[in-house]
């Protein structure tokens, strides 16, 4: 029966596999791309064409390089934050709901404190909205290190939670004036300065960056994430080790919940300077991807959440010029998470060939 | 009658690297209970595994009943009735003794006929005296009687060669004793058995006649009227057993761990007391399952315990996480290495780490020094002479010697004062057997004190100064190794103290 | 008290049985799926192509129940798509399911575009009508329950009644109870896992794509973008809630259905919309984390 994995994890530490993972996500990408133009045919339009007009939507301009980059920014952050909680053996389903949780709280802080200087205001409130993701995290964590629940399914249902729970709360204590649900726009000193005049980007893309690389080296080259990465490998030699199981996992999954919130952060700070109720179109469920395909790797996440952003970007041009409707890319988004999600395909199609 | 009802005849077995099994013949007779006699790594598991069909040999053939049989798979070898338990159970937790029978090979068409199910199995549980509940749930049972359901799980599918893999190695002597009398039983009924193990004492016990396995090749079969347990220990270990070695005279020192009043196991009527010194190797011998698991663990703070205390270096240390005992000065080898020693896809480096991440030089403020990790790393492999290909080789693909070697040189690189050492050879070939015990043998010269559990009776006696025996949870008799009298361990492991009678 | 009395009308016990038609549908999908070992987080995604299946049947026919049949075929396909993933190539579960869930709302939404150009609605098609049942819809009380009602709803009953009897009183399903706990137990006695688990993941998916056919061509006569509207995510809930039991599934999707029909019934109530939508999610996790020794699923659930 093959191998019986016990829990989801990276092949992590083993030397050489880097490498042939890279080539793994470049396949799965490419078969993707495959697939999908298989389905345009289908609908009876041109892939190359499509994928043209997809390409040139995403970089044709520093407008649309600037749109592709500010929609891979949050994916940034999810993507990140499920590599790290899998690193510590833990699927974090929840980043969705942590990131509502996040900016709410973020954006409820600075509507709150408008008098501070922008200096103070707006750490302040990215912490909060960093407070609140690892509180929503962590009650996952506790919840698996304490009663031995799911961390996938107690994730899974505290994101509707959280959507919920916001939405009430952006559609009544906290709603602006008008019909939209969403709160007032949060005091210019709390919002991340724009990077580019007249598009979205703002400096989220630096922070992004830079929390990519951190976590990396926190995971690699501290004794904290030697003691995450150990729990993620085998928990009892772990506990054997010394480490305490309860109180990693736990911070593991706050950790998580923290780096998830600055996804809704950025958007609610910087993107839009508010809460919108429902402004997520998946980040969190898309981070899962991010973090399968970038395997926990700084350089990998960020480009793959650049190629996921660029494919949002892109998409309405595409819709426009192809005529293809902008959800196609939702549809290579979807089979290339199928595709890196079964790398046995590869081997077995390999197998099979070299047999033959 | 010449036809025996099992043969198997020159049958080898390679694999990459070196031979399980080497020409071995084995007859066994229409309904005797042979016993397939030999240490770890005998071959013994191999053979019976082809026999089973769930690996092919690369020579020789099988015979069932006097005809050559080609057994590829588990379900022909089942078609020719031939069953065995596993070390390891087979049996679904959440369903019935019942269910867990019949699954499979379920009585009616469609639907489950459970009326009927019930009366077969009863009839079959009532002729071998299983004295089982069947509506029980499997998760419910002990081990002894989650045994009997994967025996009489082959009997319902009406094996009448039942193979028995190590079935001892998981019951207390009184299971075992209940065993002993099922197994007569079913020869009685004219089931053929074939019993693996290697302990000498059963084998004189249960078996009509035994066949000895050393080193994949046999040298021996008997009938058990013809033999000596002496004699039997000659075949299976090549040699006169050696019950002592060149040991230097030990220099006892001051007490380094003491254990008062810990109560190791919840049915145990009484607690265990006692105490490791400087330079010396306390053992605990016993049959597994009787406490050991929860000594070692209690000892690192790995698992809770109310009553009693534990002190190392006289602090006190019930209160401390594993992290601050092992701080201390505890160097653990655990029972279980994988599941307790080993970070299986790290690399052998981060392995040397699991322990001392936070400790100076390897990490500086929770910084790692990979560096001084590698130099670390590098200097055991070659101290201990560790077979690797490189530091980045991860731990997972060394061989299980070599797992073990990495395990031993980090636990005792630290310098610790107390060295749990939990059956520190289980599945090790010879030649990392004699290293490891060779290493607890120096440490014990450098002054460390050194507690060994280990259920081979031959290791306990061979290394240690003082031995304990472990029954049921509670300390048999703790005294200077020369002064137990021959076979009075093994009596204690079977729960009998000698002068008193039967204590149980 | 006015309230509580509306709602212990017949219409209103009609209108949660309705409601939980999805769901149930779903839930025993997930349930069998589940007691195989295999866990199904694309339940959503099966639900929303089972959806488009039926209008495009409906559409290209203008017979609603070749758009149920195409339904079922379509399902039992992309089942045995999850399966060949899960199974055979022994892909993680969990990341699988949401690759799913994001493939089929792209792809839906791609198609109704494609059909009909039109972005987030499909045109209308031919709705599976109601039927009465003659007799049975005179008795006294329980009539209401005979009379103009969705043939799906006798459907759900029906399939609930006999996913219980399966997996309780047959073979099959004393195997399948066996598999989704201990898989390697299964084999050793000589039951062909892999089998088991392409047909509970194939049954899934049929089971899915019915549900969303409900959804699209019973409850409604169009296909909405996104319009199973996280009642997968309600369904793996009433999975666990149940106990992975498919009268416990049952039960489950009604009290989450019940929810659904309070908050179209009391839009005056005051406690807000969000919170009654909470419900399901709420109850889930307090299930788990009440009775996390008792409510375990199947012990060797995703680890292929």
């Amino acid at each position: 029966m093959g191998k019986w994995n016990v829990k989801f994890k990276m092949k992590d530490n083993v030397p050489n596999n880097q490498h042939s993972d890279f080539i793994l996500s470049m396949i799965a990408m490419v078969c993707s791309f495959l697939v999908a133009g298989i389905f345009i045919l289908l609908v009876g339009q041109s892939p190359v064409a499509a994928y043209i007009a997809l390409f040139q939507g995403a970089f044709g301009s520093v407008s649309s390089i600037a749109n592709t980059l500010c929609k891979s920014v949050p994916l940034m952050f999810t993507g990140i934050a499920v590599a790290f909680a899998m690193k510590g053996g833990l699927l974090n389903v929840g980043a969705e709901g942590q990131l509502y949780i996040g900016a709410l709280a973020s954006v409820v802080l600075a509507l709150k404190l408008p008098n501070l200087p922008g200096f103070i205001l707006l750490p302040v409130s990215i912490l909060f909205g960093c407070l609140g993701g690892m509180v929503w995290g962590g009650i996952a964590g506790f919840l698996k290190a304490k009663r031995g629940v799911n961390e996938v399914i107690v994730t899974l249902m505290m994101n509707y939670i959280a959507i919920l729970f916001t939405s009430y709360l952006v559609n009544g204590p906290f709603k602006a004036e008008g019909m939209v649900p969403q709160t007032e726009v949060v005091p210019t000193g709390a919002a991340f300065p724009k990077l580019i005049p007249r598009t979205q980007l703002t400096v989220t893309l630096f922070l992004a960056i830079l929390v990519v690389i951190l976590v990396y080296l926190f995971l690699q080259k501290t004794s904290w994430g030697y003691e995450i990465r150990a729990v993620g490998e085998n928990s009892s030699a772990a506990e054997a080790g010394g480490i305490h199981i309860t109180k990693t996992t736990i911070l593991t999954m706050a950790i998580s919940g923290g780096i998830a919130a600055l996804a809704g952060i950025s958007e609610s700070l910087g993107t839009y300077g508010r809460f919108i109720d429902n402004f997520s179109p998946s980040f969190g469920f898309t981070g899962i991807a991010i973090a399968v395909l970038g395997k926990g790797n700084p350089f990998g996440t960020i480009i793959t959440a650049i190629l996921f952003g660029a494919m949002d970007a892109g998409s309405m041009r595409m819709n426009r010029v192809a005529g293809i409707s902008a959800s196609m890319v939702n549809v290579i988004q979807g089979l290339v998470i199928l595709f890196i999600a079964a790398p046995q395909i590869y081997r077995i199609l390999l197998a099979g060939r070299r047999k033959s | 009658m010449n036809v025996y009802h099992v043969e198997l005849k020159e049958i080898t077995k390679r694999f990459s690297g070196f031979i399980a099994n080497d020409h071995i013949n084995l007859s066994v007779k229409r309904g005797e209970i042979h016993s397939l006699l030999g240490e770890n790594g005998a071959g013994k598991t191999t053979l019976m595994k082809i026999l089973l069909g769930l690996y092919s040999a690369d020579e020789g053939s099988l015979w069932i009943d006097g005809k050559e049989v080609h057994i590829t798979n588990p379900r022909i070898a089942f078609q020719l009735g031939i069953g065995m338990v596993h070390q390891h159970f087979m049996l679904v937790n959440n369903l019935s003794v019942l269910e867990n029978i019949i699954l499979g090979q379920e009585p009616g068409n469609v639907s489950l006929d459970m009326k009927k199910s019930y009366k077969i199995v009863q009839e079959l549980s009532t002729k071998y005296n299983f004295a089982l509940d069947l509506n029980a749930k499997v998760e419910d049972l002990s081990v002894g009687m989650k045994q009997r359901v994967e025996i009489l799980k082959i009997l319902y599918r009406g094996a009448d060669i039942i193979i028995l893999d190590e079935p001892t190695a998981v019951l207390t002597p009184q299971e075992a004793d209940k065993l002993m009398k099922i197994l007569h039983d079913m020869k009685q009924q004219g089931k053929t058995i074939i019993f693996i193990t290697h302990k000498l004492n059963e084998t004189m016990e249960v078996a009509d006649r035994i066949t000895v396995l050393r080193n994949g090749k046999n040298v021996i079969t008997v009938n058990k009227e013809d033999t000596t347990p002496e004699e039997l220990a000659k075949f299976m270990v090549g040699r006169d057993i050696c019950f002592t070695i060149e040991k230097s005279k030990k220099k006892r020192g001051k007490p380094i761990l003491s254990i008062e009043n810990v109560k190791l196991l919840p049915q145990a009527s009484d607690t265990v007391s006692l105490s490791v010194h400087e330079g010396e190797i306390v053992g605990i011998a016993g049959v597994e399952g009787n406490g050991q698991r929860e000594l070692e663990e209690i000892i690192l703070g790995l698992r809770k315990y109310k009553n009693g205390t534990i002190s190392l270096l006289g602090v006190n240390i019930n209160s401390m996480t594993t992290k601050v005992r092992k701080d201390l000065g505890i160097g653990y080898i655990p029972s279980d290495r994988h599941k307790r020693a080993m970070l299986s896809n790290f690399t052998i480096a981060d392995n040397y780490l699991l322990g001392y991440h936070f400790r100076a030089p390897f990490s500086s403020k929770g910084i790692l020094k990979k560096r001084e990790v590698e130099k670390h790393s590098k200097d055991m492999i070659e101290c201990f002479q560790i077979k690797v290909s490189g530091l980045h080789q991860s731990i997972g693909s060394l061989s299980g010697g070599n797992q073990q070697k990495v395990i031993v040189s980090r636990e005792v690189s630290q310098n610790p004062h107390l060295i749990i050492a939990a059956q520190p050879t289980r599945g090790l070939d010879i030649g990392a057997i004699e290293y490891i015990h060779n290493q607890l043998l120096r440490l014990r010269d450098e002054g460390k004190a050194i507690l060994l559990i280990s259920a081979e009776l031959t290791e306990i006696l061979k290394l240690s100064d003082r031995i304990g025996v472990l029954y049921k949870g509670e300390l048999m008799e703790l005294k200077e190794t020369d002064e137990y009298a021959e076979g009075e361990i093994g009596l204690l492991m079977a729960g009998r103290k000698a002068g008193i009678g039967t204590n149980g | 008290m006015e309230q509580l009395s509306s709602i212990l009308t017949g219409d209103f016990i009609l209108l949660t049985l309705r409601l939980a038609i999805p769901i149930i549908l779903a839930a025993i999908g997930e349930t069998f799926c589940e007691r195989s070992g295999v866990m199904n987080l694309g339940i959503e995604g099966m639900m929303l192509i089972g959806a488009l299946s039926g209008v495009l049947g409906s559409f290209f026919s203008g017979e609603p129940w070749v758009g149920v049949v195409f339904a079922i075929i379509v399902g039992a396909g992309i089942g045995f798509i999850y399966a060949l993933l899960c199974v055979r190539y022994k892909a993680d579960q969990v990341v699988c399911g949401i690759g799913l869930n994001m493939l089929s709302l792209g792809f839906t939404t791609a198609m109704v575009h494609a059909v009909w150009n039109r972005d987030g609605m499909s045109g209308t098609v031919a709705q599976v009508e109601n039927v009465s049942i003659p007799i049975l819809k005179n008795i006294p009380l329980l009539g209401r329950l005979f009379e103009k009602q969705s043939p799906f709803l006798y459907l759900t009953l029906i399939i609930v009644a006999a996913s219980w009897y399966f997996m309780y009183k047959t073979k099959i399903g004393l195997r399948l109870r066996a598999i989704g706990d201990h898989p390697q137990a299964a084999e050793s006695v000589g039951i062909n896992v892999t089998r088991y688990r392409y047909a509970s993941v194939i049954l899934c998916g049929i089971l899915a794509s019915i549900a969303g056919a409900y959804l699209s061509i019973v409850q409604n006569n169009l296909f909405v973008q996104n319009m199973v509207a996280g009642r997968g995510f309600m369904a793996i809930a009433a999975n666990i809630f149940g106990g992975w039991n498919p009268v416990g599934s049952f039960l489950a999707s009604l009290v989450f259905a019940f929810a659904q029909a309070l908050r179209l019934n009391l839009a005056d109530l005051n406690i807000p919309d969000q919170f009654i939508q909470m419900l399901p999610y709420g109850l889930t996790l307090i299930v788990l984390v009440g009775v996390a020794k008792k409510a375990k699923g199947p012990e060797a659930l995703g680890k292929i």
